[in-house]
């Protein structure tokens, strides 16, 4: 499933002293199956344009489509359009209500009017791709961890079994091991329902091993697109819009100013080892053959 | 989400005009007579002046008269109620009569009368929030409570409530339309259904506004008492309140002017 944003643009409170414009005359295409991530710094428009994707605002001008059908047309369903674009909200588990986290779960698919047997299947795969344990199904949603609500939270939205799924922030607020797994999950998601993702983030690092594509936001406007080598080889130009590289990116690109010929874009720890292994292999063959 | 942005309770609009300028205790007191001086009036000429008045006030804010309008907008259904109930519930001269529903001049006159002080009412007071930002308001009416502290009111503690509750609004109003974008994506609907469906279709949304309603007020104590936070007890202000030349032309003019309308007519 697509979505393509065609010269979007939003302004919070239109027309009053409070006007401010989030989103200015944005394009966009996300094609199917694709992992698409943005990033900017606070403040640039980020959630707002994701917004945009389920219909929950309206653009002041433009349009959103979604598989060609753009949103806000006469005769489209907006619930339609959220049951096809699942939409994770930052800090998803404040949104948690019911008694039991099943129940919490089974929400969004109840409001599909499903039978209650296909609820219940929808509910046990959607805890279980978030590797909720099943003992959890019972409990109430608000005596979990921080983590556990989050995944649980997660479920909610996976429970509708949407094709696109749009995430805000997911692993804000987690510690480095529920942020792995999350993404772990996410990975995997992707692959085996063929989801289209769409996630916002501020972790460089991340977004590296994720992403697909990257596409950095900066003051209502995007202003880089591309695979994440292409990104974060232009790392100056990022820090200059208050964005960083991946650690290794600038490791590499530190070494590389002190004069190491090393490739500018290794984004994984494995990636700058084998880089920094080749080319200190080859400096030793250099040696030992001067040597002779 | 419109229904939330059309609240103006607590809504400031910066300005620089002579009624934003103005001391805030000046315009509490004076809203304060004027929303007991509106009960006195028993006149149509009265209630002319009156609003003669707030209209050269609403002038002076220099505040766009939508936002005014807006505030009325949610109580539009009372004041309508009001008028019928006045209209049609009293009994005298008859001018119209149709089944069980009988006009008369008495209620017609007493039902335009509370619809006009109602609005008058509302608009009033409006000016009060709209020209003064929620910290000059809770500073001037702690200043005012003072020498109430002798008598045992609790100024300090009042005053400190009332700007943590102004203070909050907004955040709960913007914790509101999260939360239910957050249900919408789930597919809740809060738009459609009969009352009973309505009603319970807001649990999705009041449950988790509660929670962190809770959250916030315990992350609000102890931030605060790890700012030593005690009370009003020995606390000193960075900007103390003092009254200029306007103010005392205002309260003194203004004053003199309701009370006569309130005596008068």
């Amino acid at each position: 499933m697509s979505i393509e944003v065609r010269s979007l643009t939003h302004i919070y409170n239109d027309g009053t002293p409070f006007a401010r414009v989030a989103i200015n005359n944005i394009d966009l295409t996300i094609d199917d199956g694709e992992m698409v991530a943005i990033i900017g710094h606070t403040g640039s428009g980020k959630s707002t344009l994701v917004q945009h994707f389920n219909g929950l605002l309206r653009p002041t001008s433009g349009s959103v489509k979604i598989d060609g059908v753009e949103i806000g047309q006469k005769g489209v369903d907006l619930r339609t359009i959220r049951r096809k674009v699942g939409l994770v909200f930052q800090y998803p588990e404040h949104q948690l209500f019911e008694e039991t986290v099943w129940e919490d779960v089974a929400f969004g698919p109840r409001n599909m009017g499903i039978s209650d047997e296909e609820v219940r299947g929808r509910v046990e795969r959607a805890l279980r791709a978030v590797d909720a344990d099943p003992s959890l199904a019972q409990r109430s949603p608000f005596e979990l961890s921080g983590g556990e609500k989050r995944r649980v939270a997660i479920a909610g939205v996976l429970a509708m079994e949407p094709s696109v799924l749009v995430l805000d922030e997911p692993t804000a607020g987690l510690d480095p091991r529920g942020r792995q797994d999350l993404l772990g999950q996410i990975q995997r998601l992707q692959a085996e329902r063929h989801l289209t993702v769409v996630f916002v983030s501020h972790n460089m690092t991340e977004v590296a091993q994720l992403a697909d594509r990257l596409v950095v936001m900066h003051r209502g406007e995007i202003v880089m697109e591309g695979p994440p080598k292409q990104i974060f080889a232009e790392g100056e130009h990022l820090q200059t819009i208050g964005l960083g590289v991946p650690d290794m990116t600038a490791l590499m690109q530190r070494l590389r100013a002190k004069g190491w010929d090393l490739p500018a874009s290794a984004l994984s720890v494995e990636e700058a080892e084998q880089a920094i292994m080749a080319i200190l292999t080859e400096e030793a063959r250099v040696g030992a053959g001067a040597d002779v | 989400m419109p229904t939330f942005k059309s609240i103006t309770i607590g809504q400031y609009i910066p300005g620089e005009s002579l009624l934003h300028r103005l001391d805030p205790r000046t315009k509490i007191l004076i809203t304060g007579f004027l929303v007991v001086g509106l009960f006195f009036i028993d006149t149509f000429w009265g209630y002319g002046l009156a609003a003669l008045y707030i209209g050269i006030a609403v002038l002076r804010s220099e505040i766009p008269a939508h936002y005014l309008l807006r505030g009325l907008r949610p109580v539009i259904a009372i004041i309508l109620l009001t008028f019928v109930l006045n209209t049609f519930m009293t009994e005298g001269e008859v001018l119209w009569q149709w089944r069980f529903l009988t006009l008369t001049r008495e209620g017609l006159s007493r039902g335009g009368m509370l619809a006009i002080r109602l609005i008058l009412l509302i608009v009033g007071t409006s000016i009060l929030t709209l020209t003064t930002s929620p910290i000059a308001l809770t500073d001037g009416l702690e200043n005012l409570l003072r020498p109430g502290k002798r008598v045992g009111i609790p100024a300090h503690e009042l005053a400190m409530m009332m700007t943590i509750a102004l203070r909050f609004i907004p955040t709960l109003l913007e914790e509101t339309e999260k939360i239910m974008k957050a249900q919408m994506a789930r597919g809740a609907d809060f738009e459609s259904g009969n009352l009973l469906q309505r009603a319970k279709s807001l649990l999705p949304l009041l449950v988790p506004l509660f929670v962190s309603a809770f959250r916030r007020a315990d992350e609000l104590a102890v931030a605060m008492e790890a700012r030593c936070y005690r009370g009003g007890e020995g606390r000193t202000k960075l900007n103390e309140l003092a009254f200029q030349l306007a103010d005392y032309v205002v309260l003194v003019s203004s004053g003199v002017f309701i009370l006569w309308l309130a005596w008068a007519l």
